[in-house]
């Protein structure tokens, strides 16, 4: 079970109601529970929308796009029945703060979900959980038929004549790229998760033709906080356009490793030494991944920024997930990079040629150069590979497997030439043991 | 009634997946979660499963193996009793992940995907869990288990060897409790 941390800087708004039992409906709404979504009953949509826009709220899935403006997007009149669609794939490397909104405070995913659809006129909502998370699909489940039975889901909900509101559960099986929107609603429709061309945007044609608006599950879990408090408080807490606050995952080589809910434009130096206690043995940081495995490294160097989305962008890189990796002096930047491209390589899901393809080959030049059969061109050779993935697939993966890749080749081209004329670190990480190797082969 | 005559599910899963075709708009969308729950309860997707979901959602038995080859979870051999998959992504290598799995692979004398000769636990090496605080992390079936180091890995696997594992049955009550029949 993860452990709650805890630490004086954090401004807790989201993770308000961690580890006070939420998860029972009555003590959620002791804790306001399912106040916020009453109150937008009575305000009606265009109420919400504002309140949501004047938030600052963005996306947190990693592309921090504006909430607010994506619930105005969805068309008023439509032919179709609108959706709204929680993900909860959650799978970037790195990123683990739904898993602690999921099981401590899964009320809050399903108030949110709600207020959605009342903002963009949907009856139906669906909440797609990655397929490892059976024990907290449980937990949402359990949740989900509370909300029924107190009427608070279904018909005529809070007793408001009209008012319906039906919630369905999902689990996933096993994908990242499922994490992609429209592979999500691929998936939800009993499909591959293979992503669909853009445009149209899900907000016009998405899940079943419908309108749909999808939203990370912690987007989603601000909105019942939003509303209580208002657009503007909520704004205050962080910096400008970036509002409010969020939960950063500090991973990796920290003291104190834990889902901490910091304010939008934090110190990332503060985030590593004084949130998560510093660097074990004393030894000296190496670099920063800090939004998850597809974010570009930042080296040791560079972490007097604030998280927030532009702040990152500024600094060449990106808020992503909020998973934060740190790595300490000891790490070899090879073994990390052959190890973010293993991944991104067998998450591939092979549509486009680019992607496909080229994660192929970063990892079959890396695996070899990290295994000391590498040759001088092969540095050249893999930024050629990922600069020419950039901006030419059909979704963001391909993008994301290259980004990091350009990242380490250049920010340590230095070591990955020291690499090549023999030099090691004296703890590798990667250990191949050649147990079980013909069966492997076999799958 | 039953929506299939001869169901090779247990009553209780079969009267579930009758449900589960009938919450959704469009009966197709339960295809993902059965294959799963269909797994869970028969130990793999064995072509058996294929053949009745295909009839239960009225799709052909191609569609259903199509999907199935696409999601990491699903399988069409059969696992061990407890399916130990370490993870050995950034957050996990960081903090040991690839000592724990090779301690694994010693431990229980199979490689990635292998399985035990009593048929008690298979290995796999897997990605990002969504545990990277807790790293290094392993799932045994459903169960996490976090701050993993060989030692402690030891007494996970003679806790599940010795039935006293966590194994909390994955008892999903599916679709929860979703709108009734359209
Ligand atoms: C390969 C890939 C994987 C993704 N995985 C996730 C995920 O696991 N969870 C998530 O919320 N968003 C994920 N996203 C982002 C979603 O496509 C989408 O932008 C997000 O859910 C929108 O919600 P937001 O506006 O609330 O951030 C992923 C995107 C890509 C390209
Ligand atoms: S970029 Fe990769 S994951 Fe995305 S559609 Fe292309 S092949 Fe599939
Ligand atoms: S990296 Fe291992 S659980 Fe995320």
């Amino acid at each position: 079970m993860p452990t709650l941390v805890s630490h004086p800087d954090e401004v807790k708004v989201i993770s308000r109601r961690f580890g006070m039992g939420a998860k029972d409906i009555e003590k959620y709404i002791e804790l306001d529970g399912y106040k916020a979504v009453q109150q937008g009953i009575e305000q009606g949509p265009a109420w919400i929308v504002d309140t949501m826009k004047a938030s600052g709220l963005r996306g947190r899935g990693g592309a921090g796009f504006p909430t607010g403006m994506k619930w105005s997007f969805v068309p008023k009149v439509s032919e179709k029945p609108k959706y709204v669609l929680v993900n909860g794939d959650e799978s970037e490397p790195g990123t683990c703060k739904d898993h602690v909104i999921f099981l401590e405070d899964p009320h809050a995913v399903i108030e949110g979900t709600m207020i959605a659809g009342l903002a963009i006129g949907a009856k139906m909502g669906f909440i797609y959980l990655r397929g490892e998370y059976r024990y907290l699909l449980n937990i949402v489940e359990k949740a989900v038929a509370e909300a029924y039975a107190k009427g608070f889901l279904g018909k005529n909900i809070f007793g408001k004549e009209g008012v319906d509101f039906d919630i369905i559960t999902q689990t996933g099986a096993g994908a990242y790229e499922v994490g992609e929107e429209s592979a999500l609603m691929e998936s939800l429709e009993g499909k591959r998760g293979v992503p669909r061309i853009k445009p149209p945007f899900p907000a016009v044609v998405g899940l079943y033709g419908g309108p749909t608006v999808i939203n990370n599950a912690e987007t989603i879990a601000n909105a019942p906080h939003i509303l209580l408090m208002g657009g503007e408080a909520y704004a205050k807490l962080g910096t400008e356009r970036n509002g409010g606050t969020r939960l950063f995952g500090i991973s990796g080589h920290v003291n104190k490793p834990g889902v901490y809910e910091l304010p939008m434009g934090y110190s990332l130096r503060d985030a590593i030494y004084k949130v998560a206690g510093g660097i074990p043995g004393g030894k000296a940081l190496k670099a920063v991944v800090p939004g998850g495995a597809s974010c570009p490294v930042l080296k040791a160097d560079e972490i007097d920024v604030g998280l927030d989305f532009d702040q990152m962008a500024k600094a060449g890189t990106m808020l992503g997930s909020g998973g934060i990796v740190v790595l300490d002096e000891t790490v070899s930047i090879v073994e990390f990079a052959l190890r973010t491209i293993r991944f991104y390589q067998h998450e591939s899901c092979g549509w486009c040629i680019p992607c496909r393809e080229g994660t192929d080959w970063l990892k079959k030049t890396l695996t070899r150069f990290h295994a000391g059969g590498g040759n001088k061109k092969d540095i050249d050779n893999i930024q050629y590979l990922a600069e020419n993935m950039m901006g030419r697939t059909f979704c963001p993966l391909g993008d994301a497997a290259a980004m990091p890749t350009l990242g380490f080749i250049k920010k340590f081209r230095g070591e990955f030439e020291e690499y090549l004329a023999g030099a090691r670190v004296e703890n590798p990480l990667i250990q191949i043991t050649t147990i079980g190797e013909t069966e492997l082969a076999a799958h | 009634m039953a929506a299939v005559a001869n169901s090779i599910f247990t009553p209780a899963t079969a009267a579930r997946f009758d449900k589960l075709a009938t919450i959704y708009p469009l009966k197709r969308s339960a295809l993902v979660p059965m294959l799963l729950y269909a797994q869970d309860e028969v130990g793999y997707v064995s072509d058996e499963v294929v053949a009745e979901l295909a009839v239960r959602l009225d799709l052909l038995e191609l569609d259903v193996r199509g999907v199935l080859s696409y999601y990491s979870m699903l399988r069409t051999v059969p696992a061990g009793k407890y399916n130990v998959q370490v993870c050995t992504n950034i957050s996990c290598m960081l903090r040991g992940g690839f000592e724990l799995l090779d301690h694994c692979k010693h431990k229980l004398g199979i490689g990635h995907k292998g399985v035990t000769a009593d048929g008690l636990f298979s290995l796999e090496e897997v990605e990002c869990i969504g545990a990277c605080c807790w790293a290094p992390a392993v799932q045994v079936n459903y169960d996490f288990h976090e701050n993993l180091t060989p030692a402690k890995m030891d007494a996970v696997l003679a806790d599940y060897a010795a039935g006293k594992g966590k194994n909390e049955p994955p008892s999903p009550s599916i679709g929860s409790a979703a709108p009734e029949a359209k």
